[in-house]
Order: structure tokens, then C-alpha cells, then sequence
């Protein structure tokens, strides 16, 4: 298994697949404990403030029986000027063996593997990436479908700005997945054109073909840097409201990363339709990042603690 | 082959087998003999910075890349916008006296684009200064960009503007394009560069001064410059080595040694850049070395400051990336690095040509060698250099101010002050 996961890059079909395999397990058994990554440290490195995402790791690593610290950037000795290689080679110094980094800037996880010898996985990196989002999201899709293979998923909103995007849409593209990007033009990123997905600025005519209608937060701030003009202009003619959702067919999943801006990019109720899978994304991220962490840091003795299924 | 002799700091002849008549003796088979480089754009720290280069690491760094002058931007703090600011670094320069470093004056008081420095002081002062730049800030406001060029006039001045729009520009520490938005960095577009030099070239042409547009790195930009230059507009340009040589590809590494200003383009762009110094729509290249602490640049890509060494790997990276596949000739790349930029600037003494009476102000280089830039063996006191680790060929041996080696065998010379 890889020793960093910078990127969904980072790992090809075959080890996308086995992610989610032992995620399977992971997640049929929710809830129990498993001694795995006893005497084994992890630390939450987050320079950027999270919860989700934080606390799944949190739980994910604690259900394997690691120790796990917490750092958070703010109240630190970041605060008092400390750079980042030197906060991270004095965490390192504690003895840590998997890094879970979160930090505004692109690539800080890619630096932070340069510096220190622990495992680095990337929690979400600026606008860049968010690896552990894309297999969330390819498992709870995996549970709907049999295969990936032509799949049509539409990923709507601000891509420009999302990291999750930029992971998702390599990471069902690797899977076989046929992507749509949905998005007003100044939500688009430069380039978008070469990622080898369908690239439109109408929704409506989408909806009906989809299987997954993947929506992104709207970054609130970006109101007032001038990409969209109002929210209200941007919610009618992007959110998926009531009358949209009725355009997709039976079998679509409606899926969101979270934190969702209800009457935004989605309609509070829509939010609601059976259909939507917001919360089980929630509860396969635990799953997901176990199996990660299992196959990461468990090495050949964590293996005969674990049935031979995963 | 000729034999140059040197007598009292000038080149006295220039011709095939001159008897030795018992001077000092020294081999140059095989090498190549020219004007030592001048570069027109450095950053050399001091004063403020100097942890990250002082005038006398930055003066070494210069003569080991075969360097005569420098011209020090005004970046510094405090800022170079005074009499008293410009004579401190030219009389460091002249005590340390391993190149000849000449100031330039910012064009604004303390770089803010709000009121014109003290240009005529600056001019009057021992620095003499007639080169005028903002470097690292770009002169946003066109009304005063206006009078910075009919002020400079009145003294043959140059306004160099550093050319990025700030609104487009905004947020960005890449260039933007195909690899920015694969990396989630925010970007700055080609034309962000272009519109300030459109711009610049429209007033230049509106007040008859002289322009002059530093480190071009997009392709439109040395077509803007094409189409000036044939209208007769006053205009000269510079580009930079990296930017003839390295693309945004390598910001992949997020590795902030690759963060410039102008960012890296595209290997598109370096084409253009190439053919446009070939054809001397670009009259010459300038390094814009940059040094910076080491402690500033290990950051995170979005925070360090942009700018990357230039200076002792110059030379090296133009012979193997337009040298050596034929796209300039030995004596394009002398006239390049040397006599353009020193007529440019009217810096008398330097540019050569090596000729009977001309300031013996010399590089020696050695075209086949080739050596693997090494960051801790750089003079600098900086190391964020982006060919770390890349093997180049061409190589300073010698390089001579007024008839003396400042740099001998590819080693600094001590004591010329």
C-alpha cells in the first residue's frame, strides 16, 4: 500500500478498489473496535478549522485502537510565528506515525511529506485536493450501483474553488465513470476543458440522463469577490430545488459533501428526498478512512487481527 | 585565436601572437573571450534583507557568473527612492568592488504608486541614476505611470514597470492555465502583463520617453513589443533566463523555489521568448536574481514570496538552452548579456567590444563544460535556486574588472576594494 495519500492520484483502480473493499468490512462492522493500530499515533493536523472531517478521522483511528492527538493551528505556536516545518518536524519528534493534514494551502501536505519520515494523508489542501472525500464518496456511490463503468455523474457548482471536486472527478474517472461539470462560467477552473470530463454551464438538460447529481458547497465568500451576482440569482438558476429533483430519474442519488447552504446550491427539502445520501457520505467516511488507515499503517502483524475478508 | 594583452586596466592589443615581454600569461585556448555580462535586473537585499544577500555576497555571486555590472533594484529597506539611499549602495558596490554596482531609483516613493520619488535627486547624486523602477510592484495608476515618463524625460531617464495588473492578478502565485487549475492554485493570466504593457507603450508612445519592460514571460507581450518597436516607439525589454528555460509544470512539486514573478509560463511561451530574443525584439536578458532566506522560502507555496537566484547560473542555462540547440550564436548571446543591456543603460566601460582602448572588463568562459548546480556551493547567500540538481553546460572561468580578475580559475579574487 502507498506510504502517502496526497492525491486520489495517488492511488490507481486496483488500489481505489481495494479501499473500498476493506471499507465494506469496516463498514458492516460500524461501531466495534478492532486492536489494529494499537501503539500505533496519529495526529490530526489541522491548520484550518474543520469538524466533519476532523472528528471522522478522530473516531476512524480511535475504533482501530491508535492514540490520537489533536492539533489545531489556532491557539498554537503557529499563532507566535512557528512555520509549518518546524511545527510538523516538532510533532514528528513526538513520535507519530500518520500525519492527517488539513490546511488552506495547496500542496501543504506534499511539503509536509517532503520534511517529515511519518505517513502523510492529505485531509484537504486549499483548493487542491481531498483524497479521503473522493473514496467516501466512491464507496457510498459503490453501494448503489454495481459498477462504475458508464455511470453518468454530474458534479454542480463552485468547482473553481473545490477541492473535493478536483479529487472526485479524478477519482470516478479512474473508476470509469462518465463526469459532467456543471458550472457558471466563472465557477469553472482555468483548463477545465483538458480534465477529460463534459464541461456545461445548463443544468436542466442534465437531469434526466443523470445517475448521480453531485452538488458543491457555494463558498459564501465568493458572493462578494464578484463571481456569481447574488445567491438568489445563483440558487435558480444552479440549486437543485423541488422542480429540478423531479427531473432526475428513480435510481439517481442526490450526494453533497457538507457543510450544505440550504436554499443555495440544494433546497432544504431536497436535502430530505429519499433519494439523497448526504448522511450515509457521513457515516461512510468513518468506514472509509479505518480502511485507509488499516491498509496505511496496519503492516503485516495488523493483518491476522483482521478476518481474512477484508 | 588572438591574444588580448591588458595594461593598466585597458585592453591595450587585440591580435594573433603578441610577445609574452614578460607579462603575466594566460591560457584561454579554447575558451571564449568577451565583455563581461551586465544585468540590468538584480536584487541584492542590502540594505534591510541582508541575511538573504548583502552587495558583497551578491557581487561575488555576480563575478563568479562572469559579470562586470549590476544594477541593484530598489526594493530594498528602506526603499531606494532617496539620493541618500542610491549613494549608500553605490559606494558599498564601489568598496566591495568585485562588479560594478549601479543603483536604480524607484520610480514612486516607497514603491506605493502614490507620488513620484525624488527622480532628479537621484540622478543628480554620485549614483547617477537614469534607470527608474517599482520592481515587484507595478505602477497601477496611468495617470501617474504618465508622469513618471514626461518627468523622467528631462533627464534621458528609463522607466522600467514591473507588468502585472493588480486586479487580475489578485490572489495568484502561479501562471494560470492548465496546470493551476489542475493544482487548485489561483493563477495569474497572460494578461495581466499584456494590459500594463499595452498600456505602458500607449503612454510611452504619448510623451516620446523611454520604456523599458522587464522580465516579459508571455508570448503576447513580446508580440506587443514587436508591433511597438516597428512604430517606432522607445521601447527595449528584457527577459530572464528561467523564463527562457523552465515552465508551470514544475510547480507540480508545490515547491515554492519555482514561485517568480511573472510566474513560469508555458513551453508555448518559451518559444516565442526565444524567438523574440533571437530576432532582438527582446534586447537582452536580465536575471532578476532574487535571493531569498531560507526560513522564507520553506512555506507553503501560497505564502513565499516569489523569486528564484540567477545570477551564477545565467550564462550556463542560456548556453545550453539556446546555445546549444542553435538558437542563438555565441555572439548573439555575448551582445545579449553584455553590450545590449550596458547601451541600454549607457553604462560607459562596459559591453565591450574587446578592442585596443576598451576598459579590460572580461569574461572567460568555457563553452563544453559542464557541472551540476550545487545550491550550498553558490556564493549566494541564499540557495533558492530553481536548476538545483540540473546539469548545465558552459562554464565562467575568468571574468576581469578594469584589467583585474575578480574571479581566477572559477574562484573569487579577494581584495579588489
Amino acid at each position: 500500500m502507498i506510504k502517502h495519500l496526497l492525491s486520489i492520484r495517488d492511488l490507481d483502480a486496483d488500489g481505489i478498489e481495494r479501499v473500498l473493499q476493506s471499507s465494506q468490512f469496516f463498514r458492516d462492522n460500524m461501531g466495534r473496535k478492532f486492536p489494529t493500530l494499537r501503539l500505533k499515533t496519529v495526529v490530526n493536523f489541522f491548520y484550518e478549522a474543520s469538524t466533519r472531517t476532523r472528528t471522522s478521522f478522530e473516531l476512524a483511528a480511535k475504533r482501530l485502537s491508535a492514540d490520537v492527538l489533536n492539533f489545531a493551528a489556532g491557539g498554537s505556536s503557529v499563532e507566535k510565528g512557528e512555520s509549518l516545518k518546524d511545527t510538523a518536524q516538532t510533532i514528528e519528534a513526538m513520535g507519530v506515525d500518520c500525519i492527517i493534514a488539513r490546511h488552506s494551502s495547496a500542496g501543504a501536505p506534499n511539503r509536509l511529506a517532503e520534511w517529515v519520515s511519518a505517513s502523510v494523508i492529505n485531509a484537504g489542501d486549499g483548493m487542491h485536493e481531498h483524497p479521503t472525500q473522493a473514496l467516501l464518496d466512491l464507496f457510498t456511490i459503490r453501494r448503489h450501483f454495481p459498477s462504475f463503468e458508464g455511470l453518468r455523474v454530474a458534479i454542480v457548482g463552485d468547482v473553481v474553488h473545490s477541492r473535493v471536486a478536483r479529487s472526485d472527478v479524478l477519482g470516478l474517472q479512474t473508476m470509469g465513470a462518465d463526469v459532467t461539470i456543471c458550472a457558471p462560467p466563472t465557477l469553472l477552473p482555468p483548463g477545465v476543458e483538458t480534465w477529460g470530463a463534459n464541461v456545461t454551464t445548463e443544468l436542466d438538460p442534465l437531469l434526466p440522463e443523470l445517475d448521480v447529481c453531485y452538488l458543491l458547497r457555494m463558498q459564501l465568500e465568493r458572493q462578494k469577490r464578484g463571481y456569481v451576482p447574488s445567491l438568489r440569482e445563483y440558487a435558480r438558476i444552479w440549486g437543485l430545488d423541488r422542480r429540478r429533483a423531479a427531473l432526475l430519474p428513480e435510481r439517481s442519488l442526490i450526494m453533497h459533501p457538507g457543510p450544505m447552504n440550504r436554499g443555495v446550491e440544494i433546497a432544504a427539502d431536497v436535502a430530505e428526498f429519499p433519494r439523497s445520501v448526504i448522511t450515509d457520505q457521513v457515516t461512510n467516511g468513518i468506514a472509509v478512512r479505518q480502511a485507509l488507515l488499516y491498509l496505511m499503517l496496519g503492516g503485516p502483524e495488523a493483518k491476522e487481527e483482521v478476518p481474512d475478508t477484508v | 585565436m588572438l591574444d588580448v594583452r591588458i595594461e593598466k586596466g585597458l585592453v591595450a592589443e587585440v591580435r594573433s601572437s603578441l610577445p609574452e615581454n614578460g607579462a603575466t600569461v594566460v591560457d584561454c585556448t579554447g575558451l571564449v573571450v568577451a565583455p563581461a555580462l551586465v544585468d540590468l535586473h538584480t536584487h541584492l537585499r542590502e540594505p534591510g534583507r541582508e541575511d538573504a544577500e548583502t552587495i558583497e555576497s551578491g557581487s561575488r555571486a555576480g563575478a563568479l557568473g562572469g559579470y562586470g555590472a549590476l544594477c541593484a533594484m530598489a526594493n530594498t529597506t528602506p526603499v531606494a527612492d532617496s539620493a541618500a539611499v542610491v549613494e549608500q549602495v553605490f559606494n558599498i558596490g564601489r568598496a566591495v568592488g568585485l562588479v560594478d554596482v549601479f543603483p536604480v531609483g524607484a520610480i514612486t516613493v516607497d514603491l506605493e504608486g502614490e507620488k513620484l520619488a525624488e527622480i532628479g535627486e537621484m540622478h543628480a547624486s554620485k549614483a547617477q541614476v537614469n534607470f527608474f523602477s517599482d520592481d515587484g510592484k507595478c505602477v497601477q495608476d496611468s495617470g501617474l505611470m504618465r508622469r513618471a515618463l514626461e518627468y523622467a524625460k528631462a533627464f534621458d531617464a528609463i522607466i522600467a514597470n514591473h507588468a502585472e495588473d493588480r486586479g487580475l492578478a489578485e490572489g495568484g502565485s502561479m501562471n494560470e492555465g492548465e496546470v493551476s487549475g489542475i493544482l487548485g492554485i489561483p493563477g495569474v493570466p497572460d494578461e495581466a502583463e499584456e494590459l500594463i504593457i499595452a498600456r505602458d507603450l500607449a503612454l510611452t508612445k504619448l510623451t516620446g520617453s523611454r520604456l523599458h519592460v522587464p522580465h516579459v514571460s508571455t508570448a503576447g507581450s513580446v508580440e506587443l513589443i514587436r508591433v511597438a518597436k516597428r512604430a517606432g516607439v522607445r521601447v527595449t525589454a528584457e527577459v530572464t533566463p528561467h523564463h527562457l528555460s523552465l515552465t508551470d509544470t514544475l510547480v507540480a512539486s508545490f515547491d515554492p523555489v519555482f514561485k517568480v514573478a511573472p510566474p513560469l509560463r508555458t513551453r508555448a511561451d518559451i518559444e516565442v521568448l526565444s524567438a523574440g530574443l533571437a530576432d532582438g525584439t527582446i534586447d537582452c536578458v536580465a536575471t532578476d536574481h532574487a535571493p531569498h532566506a531560507q526560513e522564507d522560502k520553506e512555506k507553503e507555496f501560497d505564502k513565499a514570496p516569489p523569486g528564484m537566484l540567477g545570477l551564477e547560473t545565467a550564462l550556463a542555462v542560456l548556453i545550453t538552452e539556446l546555445v546549444v540547440p542553435g538558437r542563438l550564436t555565441v555572439s548573439e548571446l555575448v551582445d545579449r548579456m553584455s553590450t545590449a543591456p550596458a547601451r541600454i543603460r549607457g553604462l560607459d566601460g562596459h559591453g565591450g567590444p574587446v578592442a585596443a582602448g576598451a576598459p579590460g572588463t572580461l569574461v572567460v568562459f568555457d563553452l563544453e563544460a559542464r557541472w551540476v548546480v550545487e545550491p550550498a556551493r553558490l556564493a549566494s547567500l541564499s540557495d533558492n535556486t530553481p536548476f538545483a540538481g540540473r546539469e548545465l553546460q558552459g562554464k565562467v572561468v575568468h571574468t576581469m574588472l578594469r584589467g583585474k580578475f575578480t574571479v581566477r580559475d572559477g574562484e573569487v579574487v579577494h581584495g579588489q576594494g
